[in-house]
């Protein structure tokens, strides 16, 4: 008896695990296969293509070269600085209790949910010379839309959710007995943040700024808008690529998308490691 | 016999208070520069003349035309994504196998991926010049600049989202409940709409909302497979970027209070379900 209620199970159950399995599986594997695989094999063939030596005069001509230099290091600096404020950020909304709480959480995700032309189109208004934000600046001569300082404020934009994100799930395990130990042991305020509350949050709040970095660097829309897009100046490399694109060269575009490509997959990579590190460190 | 009520207070307590006021006002003045006050600007923009103008943007035909579009890509993209997403999370989540995280790792990647790169991607295998582009000219089909290419684009980018909501739902969940249908004789079928999709309706909900409100808005990767065509191959937020280029800067502005507001009601929902599931394992616990 023991035996026939036992093996239905034994016989039927791997059957339809196999069942299962391979539906499903088929279906990802060959949605991926289509829409990622094929792509991205279609780009880095394309650029095998090229002579190394025309792949690498493109890679390394000075406009491509500017078009690094302003995506990669305005994105840095926006997400470094989402890094401190960040930390800021998620510590009032975790400690602290304030009328508006709620809606600042909830604003957090804004950038997520908010269309990137849109946040383009409302950046440029608010920073232009006579925006809101702008024509306070404009009398300290400083100038934001349709220059660099206007694309590192639509990076800082893009890339805040993803800090505060990260940290808010770490700071909300963080222990306040921890603190009031340091505190009763008798170290300053300032020890306390240093030596207690800051090492556990750096592996999350270095994630937060890598993912933060990583969209930075890839972002378009609101780039595009807010920025004057002049080789040289404020020119990123997604756009360069779409001028490209629209000047029908097909070489150029694929070219400096590829060295784009790469660094994001590296980044990719980068934000993996960082994630088993935190792992390791918090367990 | 005025009581201070600071005697009282304990030298830590005293100084917190500064400490917190401070934070605090430096967090709402970084947020307002950075996310609130370009977002009121979007509304404030589009009413600054009344509802007249704003209403009167509405009604233009390539405006129409872009809502349409948007719909429509939309409503292509979500289902196949959904059911995508759900095989995905299924294979990975009850699965151990050699190269999970790669995997896992491997389905992030259309986020990592700059859009204008994604698009160039897909101009490279349907384009006249690409892969597919001779077999596609014989047989008369035209993806790039038309709507095929506008799908692909879209579905490209919002690839990951139900995946990754639904990976984490599903093992927590665990299969013990599964294996039980599948003991009392439930097929495949059965176990997966009376078993495992209850069990992950919010997960998977949330996941569909977030693909839903990226697709609706994407830009960056749509513009590079459109071409911007007003009336054709124009979607909402291509029309914002491209009335803003033109100078008419109410229209632009009242096509992106429509996006904005799409965009405070899935932070609505958003709130809504993660307020749902917290509240299930306050529950389970």
């Amino acid at each position: 008896m023991s035996s026939a209620a036992s093996n239905p199970k034994r016989t039927f159950a791997p059957w339809t695990r196999l069942a299962h399995l391979s539906w499903p599986w088929r279906i990802t594997l060959g949605y991926l296969t289509l829409m990622l695989f094929l792509p991205v094999a279609a780009l880095f063939l394309k650029a095998a293509q090229e002579p190394p030596a025309k792949f690498w005069a493109i890679a390394t001509s000075p406009v491509a070269l500017s078009a690094y230099n302003v995506t990669f290091v305005t994105a840095l600096i926006a997400a470094a600085i989402n890094g401190v404020f960040g930390i800021l950020i998620t510590w009032v909304l975790v400690r602290y209790d304030f009328p508006g709480k709620k809606i600042m959480d909830a604003a957090i995700d804004l950038p997520f949910a908010l269309p990137t032309s849109v946040a383009g189109l409302t950046l440029a208004t608010v920073y232009s010379n006579n925006g809101w934000i702008g024509s306070l600046l404009a009398p300290l001569g400083i100038k934001v839309a349709f220059t660099r300082l206007g694309v590192g404020v639509a990076m800082v934009f893009i890339s805040l959710p993803f800090v505060v994100r990260t940290l808010q799930p770490v700071l909300q395990e963080l222990e306040v007995e921890i603190e009031e130990a340091a505190w009763s042991l008798g170290a300053s305020r300032w020890q306390t943040f240093w030596r207690v509350i800051l090492p556990p949050l750096v592996p999350a709040a270095l994630t937060g700024v890598a993912l933060g970095f990583s969209r930075a660097v890839g972002e378009y829309g609101s780039v595009v808008i807010v920025a004057a897009n002049v080789p040289f100046q404020d020119l990123i490399a997604p756009v360069l690529i779409f001028q490209r694109l629209e000047q029908y060269d097909y070489t150029g575009a694929t070219v400096i998308g590829t060295v784009l490509l790469i660094v994001s997959l590296l980044v990719l990579l980068a934000i993996n490691l960082l994630q088993a590190w935190r792992r390791r460190y918090e367990s | 016999m005025s009581p201070s009520p600071q005697i009282n207070a304990a030298p830590t307590e005293q100084r917190w208070p500064v400490g917190k006021f401070a934070l605090i006002t430096i967090a709402v003045l970084y947020l307002g520069l950075v996310i609130f006050v370009p977002a009121v600007n979007v509304f404030a923009q589009a009413f600054k003349n009344g509802m007249g103008p704003f209403l009167s943007n509405l009604v233009e035909r390539d405006f129409l035309h872009a809502v349409q579009l948007t719909l429509m890509i939309s409503l292509i993209v979500v289902p196949i994504n959904t059911v995508f997403g759900l095989c995905a999370a299924w294979a990975i989540a009850r699965h151990k196998f050699p190269g999970r995280s790669l995997v896992i790792s491997i389905l992030d990647v259309p986020f990592s991926i700059s859009p204008v790169v994604s698009g160039l991607m897909i101009v490279l295998l349907y384009g006249r010049n690409g892969w597919f582009g001779p077999w596609l000219q014989q047989a008369d089909l035209k993806i790039i600049f038309a709507l095929p290419g506008m799908v692909l684009a879209t579905a490209f980018v919002t690839l990951p989202f139900v995946a990754r909501e639904v990976i984490p739902v599903l093992e927590e969940v665990g299969s013990d409940q599964e294996e039980a249908a599948c003991t009392l004789g439930a097929n495949d079928w059965q176990i997966f709409w009376r078993v495992t999709l209850p069990n992950i309706r919010w997960g998977l909900l949330y996941g569909v909302i977030l693909t839903n409100a990226r697709a609706m808005g994407e830009f960056g990767a749509v513009s590079v497979v459109s071409g911007n065509i007003a009336g054709q191959t124009q979607t909402l937020p291509l029309f914002v970027e491209e009335a803003y280029k033109q100078y008419q800067t109410e229209s632009a502005f009242s096509a992106a209070v429509l996006l904005a507001f799409l965009a405070v009601i899935t932070l609505i929902l958003k709130e809504i379900l993660e307020r749902k599931t917290r509240i299930k394992d306050v529950a389970e616990e």
